[in-house]
């Protein structure tokens, strides 16, 4: 599968926006959100050079990227590719060791201790007391950004209604399932009304339907101009939420755009040829190579390539095929997921590892 | 400075108000000492040679160090805990006093202490036990057991940040500091051990501070007892209370 991409240099140079070294990045200007760029940052995210390293290990390889007032920016990796890391330091758990961030236009080293005050963060786990009652979590939060106990209180409750959890104010959250202390854990990063909300993998763990429902309230504050960062392994998750995506493998960005943009890049269309003998595959590839972009990828009986084109691809697929006298059981065209995206741009690296990406 | 104060303060509030809903801890502070008080008595009480104290009056004093200065443990479960279950993160992303998650622990120590060491007061006096000095002086008996035990919330502060998991707190709380506890005249007279394990009775710090409390408590000579078991309290804050805070902000990532 990750053969696909024969020459990952010239493959990610189709991504046109995605500058290679920082001297064009700043020459072509952001990417991401900003094609708005002259908008203003002030509660938006953004990162520059972004390096950090545990020991000998680089975790964070000079990390850029922006994220606009208002919209969610998704952080799409697999694990340990640094995406956890940016978020420690975003909101200001870990010190960078190079580059700067920016968040609600704060910096996050010197402003640490006011930025505090203007961010929400809802880590991995749900950080929730278990045995504290769902009313006296947020109660203790509220107090903890120095609000007096009454006022915390009506701010509980009200988040609690807000989230569906009113009917278990009183019951210690250890008695919640997985959901409802997702939903508490978000509704505690939301006691301060923060501008910008940082979700470390929201929903990982949760059983569908609560995904849903967190992917529901997520998408309403962002209707209400919260700026969020998302970390997420879930392309639906990415897919549905976020406005722009980044792609992040050991430490660096690989790539940025809209979902849709990003999906193009894959190589438009993918046809999907299923062959009555898998021994023909060689055959057919031949067939084929001039309507592709790369060569096609037979796996048994399942030969997948990136066509340039949709109108007739596959009219013209069958017609050589046909000519070529290979026989098919099926054909498809679909589009590309972020699957392929997900798996074209971090797969090659760890199957084909032949040196870095270029850097 | 105020918000340290009042941050400290819920943090430490936070602490007692869970502390009932987790039976088992509880149990720790309640059941189990009463149990210990017991046993001593009745089943190793009467072997024991104790000159110029009825048992009851010898044991008090020591069990109750021995239990004040375990009442920390509940400390490095609870800091363990947190830890591992993203609450040092999330009170590490609030504007609030960095110190206070520490600060508040141990102040909610020194209210279960306090808590502890009345039940096992109240426990004592019923299996024959009698304060034999002031009421100033038992007072200041408490006040010196609560600094103790305010001490070893520190040492526990940092061994719940340094362990990896309960279970390793457990086993180092119950194989270091357990034994360091019975090497000490908190349950016999160190007169009746061998010479080395005598030697080294001597000087610890759960000895001096036992025999501290039997002369504020009994009337029995002090020879700078008082004093001692006040500086070992203080040189153990003073050296764990920064261990804790340095390795709180480690572990936390900082």
């Amino acid at each position: 599968m990750a053969g696909a991409i024969r020459d990952p240099q010239s493959w990610l140079a189709r991504f046109e926006r995605v500058p290679i070294d920082a001297d064009s990045r700043a020459a072509t200007g952001h990417w991401g959100p900003l094609k708005d760029a002259d908008r203003s940052l002030k509660d938006g995210v953004s990162v520059r050079g972004l390096v950090k390293s545990y020991g000998a290990v680089r975790a964070l390889a000079g990390v850029d990227l922006d994220a606009a007032p208002g919209t969610v920016l998704g952080l799409l990796g697999p694990n340990g590719a640094g995406k956890t890391t940016i978020v420690r330091i975003l909101t200001t758990l870990l010190k960078p060791d190079g580059g700067t961030a920016r968040v609600a236009g704060l910096d996050v080293v010197k402003d640490a201790a006011r930025l505090r005050e203007r961010i929400g963060l809802a880590g991995q786990y749900a950080a929730v007391d278990e045995n504290l009652t769902g009313l006296e979590n947020l109660t203790m939060v509220g107090r903890l950004y120095g609000e007096p106990r009454a006022k915390a209180k009506q701010r509980g409750q009200e988040l609690l209604e807000r989230f569906e959890l009113l009917d278990a104010a009183r019951r210690p959250t250890k008695t919640y399932s997985g959901g409802m202390r997702r939903r508490l854990d978000l509704a505690a990063a939301l006691v301060a009304r923060p501008p910008v909300l940082f979700l470390d993998e929201p929903t990982t763990g949760l059983d569908p339907r609560s995904r849903l429902q967190l992917w529901e309230t997520i998408e309403r504050l962002v209707a209400d101009g919260t700026t969020v960062l998302l970390t997420t392994q879930n392309l639906d998750e990415a897919d549905r939420l976020a406005s722009e995506i980044v792609v992040i493998d050991h430490g660096r960005v690989l790539a940025g755009g809209t979902p849709d943009e990003l999906k193009d890049r894959v190589g438009g269309e993918r046809l999907e040829v299923r062959l009555v003998d898998a021994a023909a595959g060689e055959v057919a590839v031949g067939a084929l190579a001039s309507m592709t972009d790369e060569t096609p990828d037979v796996v048994g009986d399942l030969l997948t390539a990136g066509v340039r084109r949709r109108d007739g691809a596959i009219v013209d697929a069958v017609r050589r095929l046909d000519q070529a006298g290979v026989g098919i059981e099926d054909v498809v065209l679909r589009r590309p997921t972020l699957d392929d995206v997900f798996l074209a741009l971090t797969g090659h690296a760890a199957e084909e590892d032949d040196g870095e990406a270029p850097a | 400075m105020r918000r340290l104060v009042t941050d400290t303060l819920v943090i430490a509030e936070r602490n007692l108000v869970r502390l009932p809903r987790a039976p088992e801890l509880l149990l720790a502070f309640t059941v189990q000492p009463i149990m210990f008080v017991l046993l001593f008595r009745y089943v190793f009480g009467g072997a024991i040679k104790t000159p110029g104290f009825s048992y009851a009056d010898f044991l008090i004093p020591g069990i109750i160090v021995q239990n004040i200065a375990f009442g920390g443990f509940v400390t490095a479960l609870g800091l363990n805990e947190d830890l591992h279950k993203g609450l040092i993160d999330r009170f590490r992303s609030l504007p609030m006093a960095r110190s206070a998650v520490l600060a508040g622990r141990t102040l909610a120590d020194v209210v279960t202490n306090a808590l502890s060491a009345a039940i096992l007061v109240v426990t004592g006096l019923l299996i024959g036990f009698s304060f034999h000095t002031s009421f100033a002086h038992a007072v200041a008996g408490f006040a010196l057991l609560l600094l103790f035990g305010y001490a070893f919330s520190w040492v526990f502060a940092f061994l719940g940040m340094l362990v990896s998991s309960a279970e390793a707190a457990n086993s180092v709380g119950f194989i270091v500091v357990f034994p360091l506890t019975f090497i000490s005249s908190a349950f016999v007279p160190v007169r009746s051990m061998p010479e080395v394990l005598r030697a080294f009775a001597e000087v610890n710090p759960f000895t001096i501070t036992v025999n501290a409390m039997r002369s504020l408590w009994l009337g029995a000579p002090a020879n700078d007892n008082v004093w001692g078991a006040v500086a070992w309290s203080l040189a153990i804050i003073a050296v764990f209370a920064p261990f804790a805070v340095a390795r709180y902000r480690r572990a936390a990532g900082g």
